[in-house]
Order: structure tokens, then C-alpha cells, then sequence
């Protein structure tokens, strides 16, 4: 039988959403800090409801659903960074988050991040010299002009979205988790992306993937789970999951 | 795995939020075949997602990184002038404009270099010193609120970013206080044996701001409001420091209760800072220090640091959540 690499098991995930301003001064900040009640707007957010399912080496799993149905709520509690309220979630080695929000340091070149990203992730400084032309030229950052020695802060979001890509997918991880990432770049990246995601696979490691393409889901992924409203619908055959879940928003 | 791949049919699972979970005891419980999910975990090694690691083992992870500790503190020290003209050269001319602004406040209005031989000196060290101090503290306070993005992004001890902060101050101490040394040979001071307790005080003083960089860090990503609060207790702690004037002097003028003399003469930046005016200013002698100074530094250092370290460790898998 094949290896799993995460396994999660009837897991709840309940945001606690403190409705009540956050701005102020100093004695608004210290009254916080002293009475450290929750204010009387705090409403609870069960965004991931009971989801069990084994994930097995080797797989590139698609999360789908709707807007809102928990999928990056799923991938941040599979990598740890968001507490499970009930359930647990077993991984091997450390699951990798991809976002598309967050840059690495904004205030750092491209090139830095690079090398504190690779060094971040327990590279050596000879294997990020080493790979160092490939992370730039696999981001194609580089294509419009000397972009990688300029702050990241000057870049736009989808060069952002793509040099971390190509940062976190320079390392060979057991379990590499995307959370829309793909869907950022243009036609070429997200084709050199998807042989990328076929190639860390074939390193025997494990992919999840998020996205609002169906397509690319269809095209990268082999298993499919479907989320809706924090509930798994469905898990199985990607193709068999996608043609169910595009029934579904047609209905809707 | 390709058989087990193609032959699984999907599972549709109905939409009711509470999915029963599957009867344990029914099952069987095969020595091959582990059962629950826990022992299918423990059956191939894999762990609890997000688990704190042990201290040994997180001790050694930090070990690991320590080329990106080291690189992410030159990165940040390059940053730091990267959109000024003058770029690198603000490291030096920030603390001396600050000296000048001080001197001409404390020094020349207030008059506190009254009875306080070598003032410039004086007023240089404590300064320096003060200002690794502060901006450990402050900076430590936002080393993991304010790099969410990397800590949501990559694996690694979250230990590395605060330490790293202070690796950083503490290349710009070195910096300042180089130039100090330079001042010093100008002013005529003679460099005497004593120079060389500046180390061991360097080093003491690194140790207690890692510790606090470390405490600060774990309270900043809890309660960002803190951040907002830093400003006024870091003032308070300043003024308290005798970093423009002579705690000593004072407490031989006033009636100061006796709580209050010890707490002032023991606080840890004082220490610290009398110390290196010790070491490198003749005319500040070890009748200005207080009493037991140098179990005072190694206390504080040891406390802040051994103390600062656990307490970051205690919450390590709980930074970037939420
Ligand atoms: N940080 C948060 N605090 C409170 N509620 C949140 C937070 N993040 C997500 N949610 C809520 O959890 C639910 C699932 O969100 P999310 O996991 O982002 O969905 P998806 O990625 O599938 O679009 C939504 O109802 C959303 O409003
Ligand atoms: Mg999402």
C-alpha cells in the first residue's frame, strides 16, 4: 500500500471573529490590553465542518467549491497554521502553504528573496547558487527588464505570486500545498507551473492545489475533494469530481 | 498505486454538517491494517500538524538556520537606508544627529553635564548602548507581526527572526561604538587595560537584548496593540536610564527613598551602559557603578536570555495563525 503523507481526520475549523473596531490610540490599545474579555461582538465562523480524508504520496489533489466553502481554511490547518478546533490533522515532514496574498519581505529585492527564502527553507548557500538561475528564469520576473534587484514591494502581484512560487518550488517538499497560485500568472507561467507540479509529484511528494480554474484543476490534479460549505461533498477521480461539482454551479 | 488510484469510486458524502464518523469497534482491527486513523499516523510516521517541537530538536533546527539568521540581519541592515541618497551612511550620522540633539537639550539647557567630567563621552555611551536596548526591544515587538507573510509562507524557527533583528542591531552597535572608540583617541582618552571589559559587556548586553527581542516577539504577535504602546514605555525606561545624566550624581544630591535608588541602580540598561562607560571612560571610575555589577550583567543577561528563549519556544507553533 502506498505511503500517506497527511491524514486528517474529523476536522473542525471555527473562526472567532471579534466584530467590534480595532483602531485607536494608545489608551484604546492599553483598555485592550487590560480587560482582556472578548468584547460582546465576538461571533464564531464554523468554516470547516467534520472533513476526513487520507492523502496518499505521490497524488496531486484539486480542492474545489464555491467562494467561501473552506478551502484555504483546509490548507491552513493541514499545514498547521491554523488551529484545528476539533479533529486532528497528521502530516509528514512540514506541509509548504503557497499564497498569493503575502510577498516574502517587501523591502528586499527579488534576488534577497531568493536567497533568504531558500535559506529560510534549509537550503545551503552552494544549492541556492546553484539553483539560483533557475528559480529567476522558472518565475520569469526577469523577462520585461532587470526586475530581480529591484524591492519586491515594486512588483505587481502576480510577479510577487510567481517569484515565491518559484522560490518554494525550488525545494523538493513533502507535501507542497497551493492555494491559487497558478491561476496569477500568465498562459506561459502556468504552463511551465503545471510540468513544475507534475515534476515535484513525480518526487514523490504530495500536491494540493486550489483553484478557481476547473480546468487547471482537470489538467494538473488526478484526485479531486469538494468542499462545500465547510462540508466534503465529494472525493475522488478529478475528472469524476469536477464533471459533479460543474453540474452543481450550473444548477446553482 | 495506479491500480489503487483508477479503482477508487468516489465517495459522495451527504451534506449534513455533523458526518457520523465511522463505528470503531465494528471494524477490523487487522495487526497489518491499522484501524484508525491515529494508528495509520503512528503506523507511517507521521506526526500531529503544527506540533511544538522539542526543546532540543528546535534547538537544533535553529542551528540549522543560522546562515539565513545571518543573511536575513545584513539583508535588513542594507534595507534599512535603501530609499535614502546617503543610503549606508545614515547608520553613522542617525545616533550622532541624536547625540547632538541631546547634548544641546540635557547637556547645554539643563545643564546635567554639571559635575559629570567627560560629558560627551558620557553622553556617546549611553546613548549607543541605549539604542541597541531600545530598538531590540522595538524592533523584536514587530519581528513577528510584521513578517506574517514569511512566517504564513515558509517552514523555519521562528526563533530566527527576532534573534536576527538583534544580530543586526548589534552590527550597528559595533558600527557606532568603533566610531566612539575613534572619538575617544581624539578627545585624548589612552586606551588602558580597562578597554577590554568593553567585550565581555558587549556580549552580556546581546544576550539580555535577545532575550527581550524573544519576549516581545511572542507578546507583539498576540497583542499587535503593543506595538503602539512601545514608544512611551521605551521613553519611561530611557529616562530612567541615566542615558543623558548621571544616576549616580543624582542619587548623592537627592533623598531618594532607598527602594528607589536600588531599583534605578540595578535596572538592567543602566547596568549595562555604566559598564561600557567603565571600561572605556578613565574619569568614570568603579565608585560610579553599583555595588555587585557584575553579577547584576550576568543575572540579567542569563534571566533575559535563558528566560526570553523558553517562553518564545513555549508558543512556537502558534506564530502566524489567526
Ligand atoms: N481569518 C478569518 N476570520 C474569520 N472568518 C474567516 C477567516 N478566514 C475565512 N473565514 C471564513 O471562513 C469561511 C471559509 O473561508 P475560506 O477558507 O477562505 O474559503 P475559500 O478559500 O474556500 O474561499 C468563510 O465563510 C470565511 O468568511
Ligand atoms: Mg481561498
Amino acid at each position: 500500500m502506498a505511503d500517506p503523507t497527511v491524514i486528517a481526520d474529523d476536522v473542525h475549523v471555527v473562526y472567532k471573529v471579534h466584530a467590534g473596531g480595532r483602531k485607536g490610540g494608545a489608551t484604546a490599545a492599553l483598555g485592550r490590553l487590560l480587560s482582556r474579555r472578548p468584547g460582546p461582538g465576538v461571533r464564531e465562523v464554523h468554516a470547516v465542518r467534520g472533513v476526513s480524508f487520507t492523502a496518499y504520496r505521490g497524488e496531486a489533489i484539486g480542492l474545489i467549491g464555491t467562494n467561501g466553502s473552506g478551502k484555504s481554511t483546509l490548507l491552513k490547518a493541514i499545514a498547521g497554521l491554523q488551529p484545528v478546533t476539533r479533529g486532528r490533522v497528521y502530516s509528514q515532514g512540514r506541509p509548504s502553504l503557497l499564497g498569493v496574498n503575502a510577498a516574502l519581505m517587501n523591502d528586499l529585492s527579488g534576488e534577497r528573496n531568493v536567497i533568504l527564502g531558500g535559506l529560510a527553507m534549509g537550503m545551503s548557500r552552494g544549492q541556492i547558487r546553484e539553483r539560483y538561475q533557475g528559480i529567476v528564469d522558472f518565475s520569469g520576473i526577469n523577462e520585461k527588464g532587470d526586475f530581480v534587484s529591484l524591492p519586491m514591494r515594486t512588483y505587481s502581484s502576480g510577479m510577487g505570486a510567481r517569484l515565491r512560487f518559484s522560490i518554494a518550488a525550488a525545494k523538493d517538499h513533502d507535501v507542497l500545498m497551493i492555494d491559487e497560485a497558478l491561476a496569477t500568472g500568465d498562459a506561459a507561467f502556468q504552463r511551465r507551473s503545471q510540468e513544475r507540479v507534475e515534476e515535484l509529484r513525480e518526487r514523490a511528494g504530495t500536491v494540493f492545489l486550489v483553484s478557481h480554474g476547473i480546468a487547471t484543476v482537470r489538467a494538473t490534479c488526478d484526485r479531486a475533494i469538494w468542499l462545500e460549505s465547510g462540508v466534503l461533498r465529494m472525493d475522488g477521480p478529478a475528472a469524476e469530481v469536477c464533471d459533479a461539482y460543474e453540474a452543481f454551479t450550473r444548477r446553482a | 498505486m495506479e491500480d489503487r488510484r483508477k479503482g477508487r469510486r468516489p465517495v459522495t458524502v451527504p451534506t449534513a454538517p455533523a458526518r457520523p464518523r465511522p463505528p470503531g469497534p465494528g471494524r477490523p482491527k487487522g495487526a497489518t491494517a491499522p484501524s484508525s486513523p491515529a494508528a495509520l499516523a503512528a503506523a507511517h510516521g507521521l506526526i500531529v500538524s503544527g506540533a511544538r517541537p522539542s526543546l532540543t530538536r528546535y534547538i537544533a533546527a535553529l542551528w540549522g538556520r543560522r546562515h539565513f539568521v545571518t543573511a536575513y540581519a545584513t539583508a535588513r541592515m542594507h534595507a534599512t537606508y535603501s530609499t535614502a541618497r546617503l543610503g549606508q551612511l545614515w547608520h553613522l550620522a542617525t545616533p550622532l544627529l541624536n547625540a547632538a540633539v541631546y547634548y544641546f537639550i540635557f547637556g547645554v539647557v539643563m545643564n546635567a553635564s554639571h559635575n559629570v567630567p567627560d560629558y560627551v563621552p558620557f553622553l556617546l555611551t549611553g546613548i549607543f548602548v541605549w539604542d541597541f536596548i531600545g530598538s531590540s526591544v522595538n524592533a523584536g515587538t514587530r519581528a513577528i507581526h510584521g513578517n506574517l507573510g514569511l512566517v504564513r509562507a515558509l517552514h523555519f524557527p521562528r526563533a530566527s527572526l527576532p534573534l536576527s533583528t538583534v544580530i543586526q542591531l548589534f552590527q550597528q552597535l559595533l558600527v557606532t561604538m568603533g566610531t566612539l572608540v575613534v572619538l575617544l583617541l581624539a578627545l585624548g582618552q589612552t586606551p588602558g587595560p580597562s578597554w577590554l571589559l568593553a567585550f565581555p559587556t558587549l556580549l552580556l548586553t546581546a544576550v539580555f537584548c535577545a532575550g527581550c527581542a524573544l519576549v516581545m516577539a511572542r507578546i507583539g504577535s498576540k497583542s499587535p496593540d503593543v506595538s503602539q504602546l512601545m514608544p512611551f514605555v521605551l521613553r519611561t525606561w530611557m529616562y530612567s536610564s541615566g542615558v543623558m545624566w548621571s544616576i549616580d550624581k543624582v542619587l548623592k544630591r537627592d533623598d531618594l527613598p532607598h527602594w528607589v535608588a536600588l531599583a534605578l541602580k540595578a535596572n538592567p540598561a543602566a547596568v549595562y551602559i555604566d559598564l561600557m562607560r567603565f571600561s572605556l571612560i578613565d574619569s568614570f571610575t568603579a565608585r560610579s557603578l553599583p555595588h555587585h555589577v557584575w553579577p547584576l550583567a550576568i543575572g540579567w543577561a542569563l534571566l533575559a536570555g535563558v528566560g526570553g528563549f523558553l517562553y518564545f519556544w513555549k508558543a512556537e507553533e502558534e506564530y502566524g495563525r489567526g
